[in-house]
């Protein structure tokens, strides 16, 4: 008995026929979709050869848009894009982190149904809806505003606007539409949505024992949020963030119906006129002829190498982080 | 003995042999109040006044400060400035009588709850005002009837309508839908059932091209359907384009949702012999139904709602086209673009009853998804149960309300039994 020792034994899997199937069709799928997702890549990237070639470097340093006459470059573009996204990404997280410490810390039982429904609602809003609201509704009320800021805090270099003195009574509003401030206001009204529910995911795992370890030795609200909640969920907050800004980068109509274009380089945000990337497509997309399209294809591009990084960079934060990227 | 020195007579009475349990008496000389529950919670009283009095300070400094010293305009600034003075007043107030701590705690708590009631002011502002800006298209039926084939610019708007864009936005989603639901679920299903590196490489890029610009999906139809395949701007490049944009948010969301089905449901199905394939239709699927549906609706919402992509694809018309494959079509978040564009304010009012159409679209199609979402395995087993029990007692009574057959003097029991059931 004694010297008869238990060997493990070795496992063989067999898969019958069902099984097999089964595998194979489920693994043709997601080759199919990875597929799909490099065509993408590679049919953009394809079309906007002969533009790129055109240009070589010159296409990432030139400040204008005309493929006709062989001059263009995404420099201007990518300046106003981002500086859409910034300001989208500024007023989003404030409001996203408040509204989901609302939601997980101080709202009572129905109100944080009531608000998680909201928030949800609000993500599947169609942008052009939020386009509507910012064209037609915010524009003009945000314009004293903007006009306000200009005249007194002009001499910060970004909210200088050209021909606002601010000594002179300003002469008319129309100097403050159609800027990168009111883009990006609808923008970031956008993506705040989005991200208040990764931030509330994150900041409702936080485990209780460690909220109830810092009231107990006397914290108040406050300083749970400060010493346990937001350390606790920086990672989430970070990759949704950065998701939302993924987001802000790309969107096409509602800066399309805001902005009125310029194709230089336009850091004022105040000011009238601003330019993205993806509004530039919608906009010349169906006067071009095939150099211009493809051009824009070459634009297409950077605009969605750039959101693929800032993306992977995204999921990379938020699964290394310690709430995990369950969400 | 020792044991209970404070009872001396119990040590008395101990070699009556018999034990015996004695009750403390209460001592009458003390008198007891009555212990009344504290409230830990509840608005002392002056913390409500420093609050209303940091108000009213707030609002008089303001508008000594937009009238005097910078002038403001627009009622938006005046509540941006007053709202900073309340911020700077209150703190101040909260700071003579509390130490800082306290004082952070409050203002953190103002901060956060005025940021969630801005966040949904502002969002409830984005659907009413497009509602009573659209409420003089929306009252005419002929915006659900018609499309705008007869109807000029200057037309008033009880002609015209978008059924061209309905029908087109159905079209589209039906098309992105047909591909984006088998291909979806069996790539999650890949994801989760056959894991290893290539899994998780397609699980990365998947993930992201969840942030995929919708006007680079279009602009990929664009430039492989239509202009390397040589086919028209139609109804199913724009179909393509959505699929192309759905595709991975679908897949995300199923991943996620056949994730959360409890490996020990896996396992026993596992355990009964049943092979992998079994196992995911008889187990997986059916947990994860509810899940799913939830995920499908919310990319439809999404997939709607988009007007970049098919911006690019579809091409414009005023008139009905019912056929996919040739001619263009309109949808409805393009038809609310192109009504907007225009200077007229009949366009314009049009073009904001489309979007009530549209975010109508979406909110019934969000509700059934939450409905359907609230819906768990346990709850659907217990309502099949309540249902199965209200046919047995419907079957009772209709067997023992039943005309007199042959047997009446066994129908009774019969009743009985089948309730049971």
């Amino acid at each position: 008995m004694g010297d008869e020792v238990d060997q493990p034994r070795k496992i063989k899997l067999v898969r019958d026929l069902p099984d097999k199937l089964f595998r194979g069709v489920a693994s043709a799928g997601g080759v199919t979709v990875l597929l799909i997702m490099l065509l993408v890549g590679t049919f953009l990237a394809l079309k906007a050869a002969p533009a790129l070639h055109q240009a070589g470097f010159s296409f990432f340093t030139t400040q204008a848009w005309n493929p006709d006459g062989r001059h263009f470059g995404v420099a201007a573009l990518l300046v106003g894009t981002v500086l859409i996204a910034l300001v989208a990404v500024t007023i989003a997280v404030p409001l996203s982190t408040a509204t989901a410490l609302y939601i997980t810390e101080y709202a009572p039982g129905r109100m944080k149904t009531i608000l998680i429904g909201v928030i949800d609602l609000m993500a599947a809003i169609p942008s052009v809806v939020y386009g509507l609201w910012g064209f037609f509704f915010l524009q003009s009320r945000l314009a004293p505003v903007a006009a306000w800021i200009a005249q007194h805090f002009g001499w910060i270099p970004i909210f200088k606007v050209k021909g606002v003195d601010g000594h002179q009574p300003i002469s008319s509003l129309t100097l403050f539409t159609s800027s990168t401030l009111i883009a990006g206001l609808v923008v970031g009204m956008m993506i705040t949505p989005v991200i208040t529910s990764i931030m509330r995911e994150v900041f409702s795992q936080v485990p209780v024992g460690e909220r109830e370890a810092a009231l107990g030795l006397g914290g108040t609200k406050a300083g749970v949020i400060r010493t346990v909640v937001l350390p606790f969920g920086k990672g989430g907050m970070i990759g949704g963030t950065m998701l939302g800004l993924g987001r802000a980068l790309g969107e096409t109509i509602a800066v399309y119906m805001i902005i009125s274009p310029v194709f230089t380089i336009q850091p004022h945000i105040l000011q009238s006129g601003a330019i993205s990337v993806s509004s530039l497509i919608a906009l010349q997309f169906a006067e071009s002829n095939s150099f211009g399209l493809s051009a824009l294809m070459a634009a297409g591009l950077t605009l969605f190498l750039i959101t693929l990084l800032i993306n992977f960079a995204a999921s990379s934060v938020v699964a290394r982080s310690r709430s995990g990227a369950s969400s | 003995m020792s044991t209970i020195p404070q009872q001396p007579e119990a040590k008395q009475r101990s070699d009556v042999g018999q034990p015996t349990t004695y009750l403390p008496q209460a001592d009458p000389d003390i008198v007891t109040v009555p212990q009344v529950r504290r409230m830990t919670g509840g608005v002392r009283i002056g913390d409500a006044l420093s609050l209303v009095g940091a108000i009213l300070a707030a609002l008089a400094l303001a508008t000594i400060v937009s009238s005097q010293i910078a002038p403001i305009r627009g009622f938006l600034a005046f509540f941006l400035v007053t709202y900073a003075l309340f911020l700077v007043i209150y703190a101040l107030l909260v700071w003579l009588d509390e130490p800082p701590s306290v004082v952070a705690d409050r203002v953190v708590a103002v901060l956060v709850q005025s940021g969630a009631f801005v966040l949904v002011l502002a969002l409830t502002s984005v659907l009413t005002y497009t509602v009573i800006r659209g409420r003089s298209a929306v009252v005419h039926s002929n915006l659900l009837t018609r499309d705008m084939t007869t109807t000029g610019p200057l037309d008033p708007l009880t002609s015209g309508g978008v059924s061209h864009a309905i029908v087109g936005t159905l079209i589209q989603i039906s098309i992105a839908l047909a591909i984006t639901i088998p291909l979806g679920i069996t790539a999650a299903l890949f994801l989760t059932e056959v894991p290893g590196p290539f899994a998780r490489f397609t699980r990365t890029i998947v993930e992201a091209m969840t942030a995929l610009p919708s006007i680079v999906a279009g602009l990929f139809i664009l430039s492989s359907f239509i202009l390397v395949l040589g086919f028209d701007k139609s109804g199913l490049a724009a179909g393509l384009a959505i699929t192309v944009m759905m595709l991975p948010i679908m897949i995300r969301a199923a991943d996620v949702v056949f994730r959360l089905v409890p490996s020990t449901l896996k396992e026993a199905s596992l355990a009964l012999g049943a092979g992998q394939f079994r196992t995911v239709l008889n187990v997986v699927l059916p947990t994860a139904r509810g899940g799913l549906t939830t995920a499908i609706i919310l990319a439809t919402a999404r997939g709607i709602g988009e007007t970049s992509p098919v911006l690019l694809t579809a091409g414009y018309t005023a008139s009905l086209n019912r056929n996919p494959l040739t001619g263009p079509m309109v949808s409805l978040p393009l038809a609310v673009f192109e009504f907007v564009k225009s200077p007229e304010p009949t366009m314009v009012a049009r073009g904001f009853g489309t979007a009530v159409v549209l975010m109508l679209l979406v909110l019934i199609l969000f509700v059934s998804a939450r409905i359907i979402g609230s819906q768990d395995v346990a709850k659907r087993a217990r309502r099949r149960q309540q249902r199965k029990a209200v046919r047995g007692v419907v079957a009772g009574l209709v067997s023992r309300f039943r005309p007199a057959t042959a047997d009446v003097a066994t129908s009774s029991p019969t009743s009985t039994r089948s309730s049971d059931a």
